[in-house]
């Protein structure tokens, strides 16, 4: 009896060659982590609801509102509300996809210095609230001139060079406070409620502490991140104490649990 | 080459690695086994800086896995092929751990080529994968940087028996041509076909360790014979013990040359000879982990 066997063709006999490999630089992982936000079905529509909704808060101001509101203001906070929800939320998913949908065990074992994968995350966030701002700002650009035209009215512009930074910089301390739940929580759907508990619940509650007990009415500018955010956005924050009191609810909000969820997140098991 | 030393990792109250030790040697697959539970995918994420261990080290060519530069370029690694984000394509999930690596995005369709993923299935998202396209997926994303070393946990599950094959080509390829494997599983026969060195753990522990020959050396030998029952007696005269089993066959703990000198020298033909390894890995298994089965089989 003969027995044929077939070698393996792809099988040939080399000496394993210890290659040398060159660190891996932020400027390519920033480009993935930017990637990453927006190529599953979930970044794709968060990414397309920004535009839709830019346009449908522009198209809402030029049809709702009386005349003698159709200025680049009112454009800017109709577009900006949608906005200063949707930003938080990719914000949010940027880091704690890794581990509600388990993808961190490629990216840990491709990056495995954990710190260097949130950095990028952080700068690819700061990027899309930056561009999401710019789109914001076009947008409501082109429906205060088409709203004064269709209205007949002189197109104003009524949003300074000092307020505008401002409703930026308020974006980004929004997905700021995202960003540091996903990184503390490390789960979705935990960080998502988180952040309407931070952003609605806690308001009311720190507004009726202030109500009953005169000692914090002082006291709240300084620990209330959305009495600090309201002044960004209304353009208000001017005052070096004002500066101070961002710097402080930054700091209890942001600084603070971001550095002790990154020590928890560097030690953490990626399962 | 991997280098385990002296590892363990406790959580509270239990420890899920306790002091193990072993190499996985360039050139040879190393199979690594042991029930559920026993410590296998923990030692794995050890090995990838996943898991921080509570002592020892774990290094990939004297390296700690987390000081590779590049560490995709270096070893290739499936733990879970059910861990990608659902909501993404095949082809995207290769094409970012491309980009990470800083490969070319022609080497996206070259792998999904060799794991016979087609263009339509590369375009699905992974959430309508099957387990068996998922472990495709996650071999292409292992050998996507042409590593030199290999971590795979379970790669044959889900796989089609043509899937099976075609791995287990796969792998022996790569360690003819001077790579290491490691590669743990359940399917006993899987590893036995394809492992040169087995390492068998349980309840964290090692239990066995060394080449496929000399732990399924250990197991004996198996014959078979017209008359089963002269055969035994002809051994047993020999001073050989063994045992006959129901269905005819002699098993001894002696090599396969000796069974076959007596079984000469008696005149009796035997219709077959060799180490009890069809059912030895399994029986070696189960005897080496009968104290930490949960199934309380007999060994």
């Amino acid at each position: 009896m003969t027995a044929t066997i077939v070698p393996p063709a792809t099988i040939t006999e080399a000496t394993p060659v210890r290659r040398t490999t060159r660190p891996i630089p932020t400027t390519r992982l920033v480009k993935v982590e930017l990637r990453k936000m927006f190529n599953t079905r979930s970044g794709f529509w968060m990414l397309i609801s920004i535009g839709v909704l830019s346009v449908v808060a522009t198209g809402a101001v030029i049809i709702f509102a009386p005349d003698s509101a159709v200025t680049y203001e009112s454009f800017a906070s109709a577009i900006g509300l949608p906005m200063s929800v949707i930003l938080p939320m990719i914000a949010i998913l940027a880091v704690t996809s890794e581990w509600s949908q388990r993808s961190g065990l490629t990216t840990f074992t491709l990056v495995p210095s954990r710190g260097r994968v949130i950095g990028a995350k952080a700068i690819a966030t700061v990027l899309v609230g930056l561009g999401s701002m710019a789109v914001a700002f076009a947008v409501g650009a082109v429906g205060n001139l088409a709203g004064s035209a269709l209205a007949g009215v002189d197109t104003v512009w009524d949003v300074s060079l000092s307020t505008a930074p401002q409703i930026v910089l308020g974006n980004l301390v929004g997905m700021a406070i995202g960003f540091t739940l996903g990184v503390v929580l490390r789960a979705s759907a935990a960080a998502i409620v988180g952040y309407f508990v931070v952003s609605l619940v806690l308001p009311g509650i720190l507004e009726l502490l202030a109500l009953v007990r005169e000692w914090f009415l002082d006291l709240q500018p300084w620990i209330d991140w959305n009495y600090t955010q309201v002044e960004l956005f209304e353009g208000a924050t001017n005052t070096g104490e004002e500066w101070a009191m961002l710097a402080s609810t930054t700091m209890i909000w942001i600084v603070i649990p971001l550095v002790v969820g990154l020590l928890f997140l560097r030690r953490s098991e990626v399962k | 080459m991997i280098t385990v030393e002296s590892l363990t990792r406790r959580y509270a109250g239990f420890t899920a690695v306790d002091n193990v030790s072993f190499t996985a040697r360039p050139g040879r697959v190393t199979g690594f086994l042991g029930p559920n539970g026993a410590g296998k995918s923990t030692t794995m994420r050890v090995m990838v800086g996943l898991t921080v261990p509570t002592s020892g080290s774990a290094t990939i060519d004297g390296v700690r896995f987390a000081d590779l530069p590049s560490p995709g370029l270096e070893v290739g690694v499936l733990l879970d092929a059910s861990a990608q984000h659902a909501g993404r394509t095949g082809s995207e999930i290769l094409a970012v751990a491309a980009a990470t690596m800083g490969l070319p995005r022609t080497r996206v369709d070259e792998m999904l080529e060799l794991v016979s993923l087609t263009p339509t299935e590369a375009k699905r998202r992974v959430r309508n994968y099957s387990l068996g396209m998922r472990q495709r997926l996650g071999i292409a994303t292992a050998l996507l940087g042409d590593p030199q070393v290999l971590i795979l946990d379970e790669p044959a599950n889900g796989l089609d028996p043509a899937g099976i094959r075609w791995m287990r080509d796969l792998l022996t390829g790569f360690a003819s041509q001077g790579g290491t494997v490691l590669l743990s599983s359940h399917l006993l026969h899987e590893i036995e076909v394809i492992a040169d060195d087995l390492v068998v753990i349980g309840n964290g522990k090692i239990v066995a360790s060394g080449t496929k020959e000399e732990l399924l050396a250990a197991a004996g030998t198996l014959a078979r014979s017209t008359s089963p029952r002269d055969l035994a007696h002809a051994l047993e005269q020999a001073g050989i013990p063994s045992t006959l089993a129901s269905d005819g066959s002699v098993r001894t703990d002696a090599d396969p040359a000796r069974v076959g000198a007596v079984a000469l020298t008696a005149g009796i033909a035997l219709t077959a000879l060799r180490s009890a390894d069809g059912a030895g890995l399994e029986d070696m298994f189960l005897s080496l982990t009968a104290d930490t089965q949960r199934d309380g089989v007999a060994a």
